[in-house]
């Protein structure tokens, strides 16, 4: 399902509102993403750094809720077959109920689940919910992520891995880790699944340089998140520019 | 523990660190030692004579109040500042409300000679300016964080955050009983210093058990670190009181919350039906926080502890009383418990006993009293 040289974009569902959030993502699809990274707002993420933050707090303002972040991806499957995947806060499927949740999910066609703030400690549950409604159960693995640990999350892991390129939150960075070459080999060589470098991607060069490195695939989201955030008043070139942004990113990934 | 892969490796660093030092004889010696002659343990368990009388029973004040740096946050720093030490961090990183635990640490940080950086939510900032420079006077910087409510809670997400990009050379020494496993146990641990002190007090002074044990609750760490000392003595009422704020907003996190997940663990959390976090309130920084500690969230569920709320008046009326009665300027955190006994007097007859825990002094608010009121 996951395929290979992929470049997936993220965007907070209902960011900045649902529309351009529905138009933004659609624009994702209809300009060579491989597969899309929905995430639902929250209040409190603690993986993601300002330009997140701010892209989950201009959704909750503007009146997205679980519900309405469904409704979203019920559009969008509408006109894309493209793999989805799905990214948030445990607590907001534990609110809305985790079984009702992987059910929701799979009726809507969505491919993937990843809660960031879940480890592989605590998703036993959630492994045996995501089998159960055929979604891979997506795990991110980390600079700090040993051999043994790669090991143990290839036997639970499904869709892709979704390999943190350095230590810290989401965000842009003018430069990518230097340990990234090794920490891409490592985690092929551990791990059966694609592996999907995400944190810190920002620049068409970056996704190629992480696909060139080994990697399948190359996952950005603060880079479009910041679009959003400086073309608030003006629609029209926040879409042209989040397309155009995927655009190049996409043929970076497939060029690589 | 809910916690991002990249912390994971840390999380459990940081246990096997405790569970090999803390329970070691050199470790407890040197603790000990801070404890009594840098600290200032043990804390007086005080018959509050003029209280007692106009509530017709024993009361008794634990005075955390009288600890160095003015409240019980010093137990746990001075243990966990020690625990980072032992395991060669370069850095302590802190988050705090009411900058009591802040100022703990950074005293902490200047005794051990690492270096500290502290979180704090703007609002803090500005309503406990008093501790933000004695934070810095210890050689700690303090970062304000603008996001969200600008209070604890945002704090404590900034310190996370940093966590995050420096898990392998920064130390995190979270405040209270909150946060990711093994942090709620860890504290607890630093903090039950404060039950088993007031019971063997409490025994030598009356030759028997108190009926009832009174303590604010935050995230929880004072009252935990009283009610641990008594929660084998079933007969013994252990009580939280939690911020009830105003009108409109509170932080009755154990009174109206619901379970959720939050800043590293499972809990009773203040949120809406989507479980989104929900702002808390309090005059008083120190309890303005939408989570609880998880031992408190089991205590409820048991029925094995009671929680109740004052408001931010009744709490303001409590410090002037105890001011005035008792000669004692409590913390507005610790006059919510004062509160609870005032207002429940009848609830108490004259065979009771009871122990209200003093976590802090009330210099640092009396800024905010003065402009407030």
């Amino acid at each position: 399902m996951f395929g290979k040289k992929v470049f997936m974009p993220f965007a907070v569902l209902g960011d900045p509102n649902y529309e351009d959030s529905l138009k933004i993502i659609k624009g994702f699809a209809k300009n060579g993403a491989g597969a899309l990274e929905l995430g639902f707002a929250f209040s409190d993420p603690i993986a993601d750094g300002p330009t997140i933050q701010k892209a989950n707090n201009r959704a909750l303002e503007n009146g997205i809720t679980t519900e309405k972040s469904f409704e979203i991806i019920e559009e969008i499957r509408k006109t894309t077959k493209m793999p989805i995947s799905v990214m948030l806060s445990y607590n907001i499927a534990y609110n809305y109920g985790p079984e009702k949740f992987y059910q929701k999910c799979s009726t809507l066609g969505v491919n993937g689940i990843l809660f960031p703030d879940v480890p592989l400690e605590e998703a036993s549950g959630l492994i045996e919910l995501s089998k159960k409604h055929k979604i891979a159960q997506v795990f991110l693995v980390s600079p700090t992520t040993t051999k043994e640990r790669m090991g143990a999350l290839n036997k639970c892991a499904a869709g892709y891995a979704y390999l943190v390129s350095l230590l810290g939150t989401t965000g842009t960075r003018p430069e990518m880790s230097e340990k990234l070459p090794e920490l891409i080999r490592l985690c092929k060589s551990n791990m059966k699944l694609p592996v999907y470098v995400g944190f810190g991607i920002s620049k068409p060069e970056h996704a190629k340089k992480v696909v060139m490195l080994g990697a399948d695939g190359a996952i950005s989201g603060s880079a479009f998140c910041k679009i959003i955030e400086q073309n608030l008043s003006s629609r029209r070139e926040m879409h042209k520019r989040t397309s155009k942004l995927c655009l190049e990113m996409s043929e970076a990934v497939k060029n690589a | 523990m809910f916690v991002p892969e990249m912390m994971v490796p840390a999380q459990k660093e940081l246990e096997k660190a405790f569970n090999e030092n803390a329970f070691e004889k050199d470790f407890q010696d040197e603790l000990d030692s801070l404890l009594k002659d840098f600290a200032g343990r043990e804390t007086p368990l005080y018959y509050a004579k003029n209280m007692s009388k106009d509530l017709g029973c024993k009361v008794y004040l634990k005075r955390e109040d009288l600890l160095h740096s003015g409240a019980h946050k010093i137990n746990n720093t001075l243990g966990q500042a020690l625990l980072a030490k032992k395991m060669g961090k370069k850095e302590i990183i802190a988050e705090t409300g009411a900058g009591q635990h802040g100022v703990a640490t950074a005293m902490a940080g200047a005794l051990m000679k690492i270096p500290v950086k502290v979180f704090m939510g703007e609002k803090d900032v500005k309503r406990q300016k008093l501790n933000v420079y004695r934070m810095k006077l210890f050689g700690a910087e303090v970062i304000p964080v603008m996001n969200g409510s600008k209070t604890l809670k945002d704090a404590v997400n900034e310190a996370l955050r940093y966590y995050l990009a420096n898990v392998e050379t920064c130390y995190y020494l979270i405040g209270s009983v909150v946060g990711p496993h093994p942090y709620p146990r860890i504290v607890q641990h630093f903090q039950k210093v404060i039950g088993k002190e007031a019971r063997e007090q409490i025994l030598s002074k009356e030759g028997k058990l108190p009926t009832t044990i009174i303590a604010c609750v935050g995230g929880g760490s004072n009252a935990i670190g009283i009610f641990d000392g008594f929660l084998g003595d079933n007969k013994v009422k252990l009580i939280g009181v939690e911020a009830g704020g105003n009108e409109k907003k509170h932080g009755k996190t154990l009174g109206e919350g619901t379970v959720g997940i939050f800043q590293g663990s499972k809990s009773y959390v203040l949120q809406n039906s989507d479980g989104q976090i929900t702002e808390a309130h309090s005059i008083s920084a120190g309890l303005d926080y939408p989570g609880v500690g998880p031992a408190h969230s089991f205590l409820k569920d048991t029925a094995r502890a009671k929680y109740a709320s004052a408001t931010d008046n009744e709490a303001v009326e409590a410090l002037k009383y105890l001011c005035k009665t008792e000669g004692i300027l409590p913390a507005l955190e610790s006059s919510h418990a004062i509160a609870y006994a005032l207002k429940n007097k009848n609830d108490f007859g004259k065979d009771d006993i009871l122990i209200i825990n003093l976590s802090g002094r009330g210099d640092k608010d009396v800024n905010q009293l003065m402009e407030e009121i």
